[in-house]
């Protein structure tokens, strides 16, 4: 490649995009932590930006993340105004911006469990108590910063073994998802999984999940988990009581084709406050400084 | 050699196991999806190609221009140990920090790719500068000016190599595009990851194939007058809308990488101290030490398996062992494997296996056995046998290897800096390595954690690339053609 001759034209190339990036009006925009099968996110979550277009009159983008850590960082550095998270990571987002709120929860996330579930090998059965067979096993957890795949299940396994999951278990591991952590599970690779039970439903549901060689040991208690969370300054970037619109259209989103993107049957109003137990237990096992 | 014995006493303690209970059952699968590609799976699969190139060519030319003035200047000490740092640092750490500046703007790509090629394209343009032949310059008379000794003498010289350099680290350039997807870059690897995640093997293979296909094309349409075109072309189709703006670059420079006690509360400073030192034991005995310690064991099992490796691949390609029609499979064999990135190989064979330091071991000693024995082979075209020189293996054995043989350490040892990066890269793939933490640390948006350990990562990057150069100097071998 040529070096010199294409100094000029690298430097306007850069310059032009530079200024730019600040000049173009900004629809709204969403994400949703990536937290199952990404197959069809965008064609699932395309058709929530359609309703929102419709129903905010505001154009309305959905933008896919790989990762937990980038929905959060989308919502900081204002590339989204809105996101579908989880309890955990919706916390963490909510602390970092200023005035944001949590609008919405699904109507299963005021009382969202965790299912341990284990290879048939290991011969446990489901049990009241939690499953204290599984130490020296394998175990694999979801995404390192989701709620239902990380937080309750290292929070309860601290709190009935006194030590870190590392030291319990032979093997643990990060899975990414809860599709996979199933997978995973079913496949032997790891003995025991942690994962949220919508998911598992789900999976069930669609005949993914053979019962003869995985299956549930222990439903923790509940919790509330995934919300809808908004950044404070939409009433100022996009139109006064923007924010009352936004969580008006989320609540009466009831077209079921919809709703099956999250899976949820409904959502039901959530406030900031709701999601205090979540905050406690992050900081109680150091997730969060 | 003290190497072999190292990697064996690592191998040892190292953690071979196959935790996946049908490894088979899935290769099974995976061999099938290579066999049916289907090129309709991916949604935006233009975009995702699109984006990889446009990356690619915008990355590559940002770190040649900058790369070019900053090899002016490597006199300079202080130009030196910068370039020694960022090139340090992995693209993927890099696209780590840049999606916290500037989210996913496409300077997130192209600075990612950009700023270490700029220092790894700093120093080779500088030793072809300075290794170019002395004797043109000499023939000019005394009051010839410094610009135009340089325009009309030093740099038409070293034009060629800069060309032909500048293709190969397009190259390179295209392998990390695609692996950048995987951190949430609109790029190959973006669906790649997805696909690959819940056993889409038909569309995995589908998107390899259309990766190789770019790759070995690449000479085709890679011309020069073309290269405005493309550069504008690549500008203009990237998703500039997305902004950023000042206060997040501020804050995260300031705020979010100072260690937390240092920006918590303002107690006394003795209290802030303590708890400094705190963070410092935590962050160095439970993680960067750890971290450090399976990065080295791997890096060195897998240095001495590329080594077996590279033995084993380069008769494949070699003129003087295989006749034209071997050669040509052979060929095509390495090809696939070096020009598959090592991130995505690892990748591969971890879902294959689960995960223990095996995968990582298998697809760093096939990338960089590739190269390597890609590189020996090309080095035996240039030997001449005696016409009744031994045939087969004892020809193999006893003419050639030990013809080739400094060559392919010297190799080695050039490769000895590149293993150690990948091999930090390869924690975020769940290997206990430095990667593993920086990945934790990134997922827990704990930024002052994931710098400190990047700059870990770094240092010993740096170590070992002067140890690397120590023991060549010291056994003499010579590093010439090859290029990282």
């Amino acid at each position: 490649m040529q070096s010199t001759r294409t100094i000029p034209l690298i430097a306007t190339i850069l310059t032009i995009s530079l200024f730019s990036v600040t000049a173009i009006a900004e629809p709204f925009v969403f994400t949703a932590i990536p937290d199952q099968d990404e197959s069809q996110l965008r064609e699932r979550f395309g058709k929530v930006a359609n309703y929102l277009s419709t129903t905010l009159g505001v154009e309305t983008k959905y933008i896919p993340v790989k990762s937990y850590a980038a929905a959060v960082t989308a919502f900081r550095n204002n590339q989204v105004q809105l996101a579908w998270f989880g309890g955990l990571s919706g916390v963490r987002a909510r602390a970092l911006v200023r005035g944001s709120q949590a609008l919405a929860q699904g109507a299963e996330d005021s009382a969202f469990e965790t299912y341990f579930i284990a290879h048939a090998s290991l011969g446990l059965k489901e049990g009241k108590a939690f499953p204290k067979g599984i130490a020296g096993t394998t175990f694999t957890f979801g995404s390192k910063g989701s709620t239902s795949g990380r937080l309750m299940p290292e929070f309860h396994i601290r709190e009935s073994f006194g030590e870190s999951p590392r030291k319990i278990f032979d093997r643990v591991g990060f899975s990414g998802d809860h599709s996979r952590t199933i997978a995973l599970v079913q496949s032997g690779s790891y003995k025991v999984g942690a994962v949220n039970f919508k998911v598992w439903q789900r999976e069930l549901k669609e005949g993914k999940i053979d019962l003869k060689k995985v299956k549930i040991i222990w439903r923790t208690p509940p919790y509330p988990d995934y919300q809808w969370s908004v950044r404070g300054d939409v009433d100022k970037t996009f139109s006064v009581g923007f924010m009352d619109k936004v969580r008006a259209a989320l609540l009466s989103m009831k077209d079921p084709d919809l709703l099956k993107a999250f899976p949820r049957s409904s959502f039901i109003p959530a406030t900031n406050s709701d999601y205090k137990p979540i905050k406690d237990v992050a900081r109680s096992i150091g997730l969060i400084d | 050699m003290a190497f072999i014995a190292v990697a064996l006493i690592c191998a040892i303690f190292a953690d071979f196991e196959i935790t996946t209970v049908h490894p088979w059952q899935e290769l099974t699968r995976l061999l099938h999806g290579v066999v049916t590609p289907d090129f309709y799976a991916t949604d935006n699969l233009g975009g995702a190609l699109a984006y990889t190139l446009a990356f690619a060519l915008l990355g590559v030319a940002f770190g040649n221009v900058f790369g070019f003035i900053l090899s002016l200047l490597f006199f300079s000490r202080i130009v030196r140990t910068g370039c020694a740092f960022v090139r340090a640092v992995h693209e993927l750490f890099w696209a780590l920090i840049f999606l916290q500046l500037f989210g996913l703007s496409p300077l997130t790509g192209i600075l990612a790719i950009g700023i270490p090629y700029a220092g790894i394209i700093a120093k080779v343009y500088a030793e072809i500068l300075e290794e170019a032949d002395p004797s043109p310059l000499q023939a000019m008379p005394p009051s010839t000016g410094r610009m135009s000794a340089f325009l009309f003498v030093r740099l038409p010289d070293a034009w060629a190599h800069f060309t032909t350099y500048s293709m190969y680290r397009l190259e390179c350039g295209l392998r990390s595009s695609a692996v950048l997807g995987f951190v949430g870059l609109p790029t190959l690897g973006f669906h790649l990851e997805s696909a690959f995640s819940q056993g889409l093997y038909s569309e995995v293979s589908a998107l390899l194939i259309l990766f190789y296909l770019i790759i070995a094309s690449m000479r085709v349409w890679m011309r020069r007058f073309a290269l405005p075109v493309y550069l504008i072309g690549a500008a203009a189709i990237l998703p500039w809308g997305l902004s950023f703006t000042a206060d997040n670059i501020w804050r995260f420079l300031t705020h979010d990488i100072v260690p937390y006690p240092l920006r918590a509360a303002p107690a006394e400073t003795g209290e802030t101290l303590a708890r400094l030192n705190e963070w410092l034991q935590t962050m160095l005995f439970e993680q960067a030490l750890p971290g450090a310690a399976i990065t080295i064991q791997l890096t060195m099992i897998a240095l001495v398996c590329s080594g077996l490796l590279t033995l084993l691949f380069f008769p494949l390609i070699s003129p003087l062992l295989l006749g034209r029609s071997a050669r040509t499979l052979g060929h095509t064999c390495l090809v696939i494997i070096r020009s598959t990135p090592e991130y995505i190989l690892a990748y591969v064979l971890l879902q294959l296996w689960g995960p223990s330091m095996l995968p990582a071991i298998v697809a760093l000693a096939l990338h960089n056995g590739g190269i390597i024995g890609h590189l020996v082979g090309r080095y035996t075209e240039a030997i001449t046998l005696r016409v009744d020189a031994c045939r087969g293996i004892r020809r193999y054995a006893y003419e050639i290897l030990p013809r080739v043989y400094r060559q392919m350490l010297a190799l080695l040892f050039y490769r000895w800096e590149v293993i150690m990066r990948e091999t930090a890269i390869l924690g975020i793939l769940g290997i206990s390595t430095l990667g593993f933490y920086i990945d934790s640390a990134f997922a827990d948006l704990r930024f002052d954690r994931a710098v400190f350990l990047i700059l870990v990562t770094a240092l010993l990057n740096i170590a070992v690339d002067i140890i690397s150069r120590q023991i060549r100097a010291r056994l003499r071998l010579q590093t010439r053609m090859e290029r990282q």
